[in-house]
């Protein structure tokens, strides 16, 4: 499973670090929400992965770690607030500049 | 436990949110709530300033969880120095704001009270999680202001500050939670304490951890090579908010001196002050980089922020020597660096309102409505930031170099840091040239408004008090430099920290 779950973040934050690099706004964000994803897994994944261990004393044998989950928790509504705050940025950089390229101008030609 | 630690915290979070509620209130009670909760934090953090110059550490633990399971906020002299800085440069700043700026756009004074949260937040708390999260709120805060006021300028600049803090705070996470999944904790004692106990095998996963949280902080302290957003954002922010901004890199210098004092400082065992190494080269090159930025600067706004940068590189160097001399004579620069940043903001402001359409460009210009006034002004503010005698950039980078052992160290510091003086001098007096004695016509602007000159005034007379307070102040930084360096007292903070 840890292979598994590694690869994935891999392919994730790569995915991710390639559309940030792009020179379009909506590319950018999404390559920012990618990243975000990856990160928020990654916080996770540092509770160890175990199927069937409840974060719950006393329930079952073993236990999992809550304080990541509750990591995360905060982690995703920080991102979402973000993610939200660029998305309305680049509408006004869409209205006020009329272009969605991310140094606000056309690169001369 | 004194309550009195989390006011800071509580005082903007409550008076933001009621400016919030209270969205219909008229501008004079808005602005005289904003100003009165501004100001308040500066008594506050005297007193607590005070209440942490008996070298005790002050802990407080938010709902009576003790750490190392709660989350606890921790005062020593460093959090009560940072905070009275931040207090008085947002006092000076919220005054003049609330002078026409604050009305360009809703919400101004919801907004600059949410920053002072995060600011405030991040220099109390003692939990790296928690840092996360302070930072977090200042930036937003810091996006909303930055972007106060419209303009293209501002939208285009913006977008490059929120995308890297984006990813800044993204890898911030990732370094938080590999420090987290190797150790299992979080306390910022707790980590030095099990940082010191750690397994040998796990010392390079560890490095890596400290060294992703280095790139961040050095992405918010704008150090080679992360600084690049920083000249276009502050010189498109309007007046107040760049003033309020020159705290924002100390934020990220304060992160650093924190956790790699404490938590990979000299109890580290292998990791022991791993990023010293690293910090000394990237001092000096920042503070090279940055003179060259400022005598190539063709906007006095842009100017400024070249020397908010060559002031990150001088405060660097101090902290990557490493000693307690240097440690102290780093933090006597923060102060006053943060001081006469907010207040050449300022002063920039006050000239452009008085060249019309020239604004700060550095051009030849109708001539100036006061020109005595402002040209005065700028001739302290410039031979103090440039670090001339008799104002505090000169005591501040003295104490600098006399703290350096002689040896090869010594050479490179006072070679950069006195060559990197001069050319900030030579930017200075030429643009200073330009603005105040050359001028192509009659004077077209008003006389400045004198509240606005107040506030300016009162931050470079700051510069002033630091030469005259000097000695009391540089025993406080002494001891807040000993204290930083005594790792004893913080590892007693979380049971079994006798270890």
């Amino acid at each position: 499973m840890e292979a598994l779950f590694a690869i994935t973040l891999g392919i994730m934050t790569a995915s991710g670090v390639y559309l940030l690099l792009r020179a379009r706004i909506f590319p950018v964000v999404m390559g920012l929400t990618l990243i975000s994803y990856a990160v928020n897994l990654f916080i996770f994944s540092m509770g160890r992965l175990a199927t069937g261990v409840p974060a719950v004393i006393g329930r079952s044998e073993a236990y999992g770690d809550p304080l990541p989950q509750a990591l995360v928790l905060t982690a995703i509504v920080i991102g979402f607030a973000m993610t939200a705050f660029v998305v309305v940025l680049a509408l006004r950089s869409i209205g006020e500049l009329r272009t969605d390229h991310v140094d606000g101008q056309e690169p001369s030609k | 436990m004194n309550h009195a630690l989390i006011l800071p915290v509580l005082l903007p979070l409550f008076m933001g949110a009621l400016l919030l509620l209270a969205h219909g209130m008229g501008k004079p009670t808005k602005r005289l709530l904003s100003l009165a909760a501004t100001w308040a934090l500066v008594p506050l953090a005297v007193w607590l300033l005070l209440l942490a110059d008996d070298g005790q550490l002050r802990i407080y633990a938010l709902g009576n969880w003790q750490p190392p399971f709660g989350i606890i906020l921790m005062l020593d002299r460093l959090s009560a120095l940072m905070l009275l800085v931040t207090a008085v440069l947002a006092g000076f700043a919220a005054l003049y704001a609330s002078r026409g700026d604050d009305e360009r756009g809703p919400n101004f004074h919801a907004l600059y009270q949410f920053q002072l949260l995060g600011i405030n937040g991040a220099f109390l708390t003692g939990d790296l999680f928690n840092l996360f999260v302070f930072f977090e709120i200042l930036l937003i805060s810091s996006y909303a202001l930055l972007l106060h006021g419209h303009g293209p300028q501002r939208v285009r600049s913006g977008m490059h500050y929120v995308v890297l803090n984006l990813l800044g705070s993204a890898l911030f996470l990732i370094g938080v939670s590999m420090l987290y999944g190797l150790l299992g904790t979080l306390n910022m004692a707790d980590l030095a304490v099990r940082v010191s106990l750690a397994d040998p095998a796990e010392a390079p996963l560890l490095a890596a951890a400290g060294f992703i949280l280095l790139v961040v902080f050095a992405l918010k302290g704008a150090i080679l090579p992360l600084y690049f957003w920083l000249p276009r954002a502050y010189a498109a922010a309007t007046a107040p908010v760049a003033a309020l901004f020159a705290i924002m890199t100390k934020v990220g210098l304060y992160a650093i001196v924190r956790v790699f004092t404490l938590i990979f400082g000299s109890e580290a065992g292998e990791l022991s002050n791993m990023v010293l190494v690293w910090l000394w080269p990237l001092a000096l090159l920042t503070l090279g980089a940055a003179v060259v930025g400022a005598l190539a600067a063709r906007n006095l706004q842009v100017l400024l922020a070249y020397l908010v940068v060559a002031s990150v590189g001088t405060l660097l160097a101090g902290i990557a020597i490493g000693s307690e001399q240097s440690l102290a004579a780093a933090l006597y620069y923060l102060i006053h660096s943060t001081f006469i940043a907010g207040a050449l903001f300022l002063l920039a402001d006050l000239i452009a309102r008085q060249r019309g359409e020239y604004g700060t460009d550095l051009v030849t210009a109708p001539a100036l409505q006061q020109p005595l006034l402002l040209g005065a002004m700028f001739f302290v503010g410039a031979i103090s930031v440039a670090g001339l005698p008799p104002f505090s950039g000169f005591l501040g980078k003295l104490m600098l170099l006399r703290s350096v052992a002689p040896g090869p160290e010594a050479v490179a510091l006072w070679a950069v840091v006195l060559v990197g003086g001069l050319g900030m001098l030579i930017a200075l007096s030429r643009s200073g040239s330009l603005v105040f004695w050359r001028s192509s016509e009659e004077a077209i602007g008003l006389a400045a408004d004198p509240v606005r000159v107040l506030a300016t005034l009162g931050l470079l007379l700051g510069s002033l008090l630091l030469v005259i307070a000097a000695q009391p102040l540089q025993a406080y930084v002494q001891a807040t430099a000993a204290q930083l360096l005594d790792l004893a007292p913080y590892l007693h903070i979380v049971r079994g920290g006798e270890a």
